[in-house]
């Protein structure tokens, strides 16, 4: 019985996350001359922040400013200028918050830096719990079989 | 109890990193612009009442001027405009309008009904030169000193505490030349 609801809970949940990837592909409809500039034109847009509606790109927001941007970058890569060029001219316009991605400078180091260190901590802390529980099973075999203190 | 030690520092540390990240997040209503101290970009714009003509920024250079964008679809710029008609009586600084995409005839009949605060207004029917102005919303108000750079940038409805705290402390001593 179980597997049957199990089921449907995943179909339910499959097709809500479809509508959700459908809805968010709507927006962006320019087309490029060229495949190539299609593939640089798509990949900017995904990158830059809507100033309007902070946490989501300019591909994927409707509102005029968004659009007005995609228009754009259009623009920037039909007149030939390189992707870092276009990405400079945003920051010099809107600061380095419309990009997404962070670039890598001595005050933003510690965005980039953080998570890894993070994850070192959980290593260490997950490898000392691993050998302190190891070292308990293989020093006296009753402390795993009852959970009752020692008196 | 030293079990708890090592959890309870790693707690503390990450909670003063999120403190710091939620009290130095950028605010969407003071997020400085990006233009401050640089040059304002280019533009040749259509005069709204007088769409034969153009206004480039170098016809305004000389002398400290203030950029305030606006638009008839946005409420926020209805709440301020009593504010900027005060500001147009001082006379001290000229305020030019930018029509951020916006229609002409509806940008025409809000001057006429509300009373026009602008020396001049510019028509940026596409949006370009707001775009080039690094604006997010309007109203935006822009403070550009006499060697045509950008000093000061308020995002939201212009109050008159800001205008003397921001915009009139920035003229130089002993009024205009």
């Amino acid at each position: 019985m179980s597997w049957r609801i199990r089921t449907a809970a995943l179909a339910v949940l499959g097709s809500v996350l479809l509508g959700i990837s459908l809805s968010s592909a709507a927006f962006d409809i320019e087309s490029m001359p060229n495949p190539e500039m299609q593939k640089r034109y798509d990949a900017l847009v995904h990158e830059l922040r809507c100033m309007q509606c902070q946490n989501q790109s300019i591909a994927d927001s409707p509102v005029g400013l968004a659009e007005d941007l995609r228009r754009d970058v259009r623009e920037q890569i039909i007149a030939g200028k390189t992707d870092a060029e276009i990405r400079e001219s945003m920051v010099a316009r809107y600061g380095n918050v419309i990009l997404f991605r962070p670039p890598f400078k001595p005050s933003t180091a510690w965005v980039w830096i953080a998570p890894f260190l993070l994850l070192l901590v959980g290593v260490l802390v997950a490898v000392r719990i691993v050998r302190q529980r190891a070292s308990m099973v293989a020093g006296d075999e009753s402390v795993v079989e009852t959970d009752e203190p020692a008196r | 109890m030293s079990r708890f030690l090592i959890p309870a520092a790693i707690f503390l540390a990450l909670a003063g990193v999120l403190y710091v990240g939620v009290v130095h997040s950028p605010n969407k209503s003071t997020m400085q612009s990006a233009l401050l101290g640089k040059t304002v970009p280019d533009f040749s714009l259509p005069v709204l009442d007088n769409p034969g003509m153009n206004l480039t920024n170098t016809q305004l250079a000389g002398r400290p001027w203030v950029l305030n964008v606006w638009g008839t679809w946005c409420a926020a710029c209805r709440d301020e405009h009593p504010v900027l008609l005060d500001i147009a009586k001082q006379n001290v600084l000229p305020l030019v309008g930018l029509d951020w995409k916006d229609e002409d005839d509806a940008a025409l009949e809000w001057l006429k009904q509300l009373g026009n605060p602008y020396s001049v207004v510019v028509a940026d029917r596409d949006g370009r030169t707001a775009i080039n102005f690094g604006v997010y919303g309007a109203p935006e108000t822009f403070f550009i000193d006499a060697d045509g750079r950008v000093q000061y940038r308020h995002v939201g409805a212009m109050t008159a505490e800001v205008w003397q705290r921001e915009f009139l402390s920035r003229l130089p001593r002993g009024g205009l030349p």
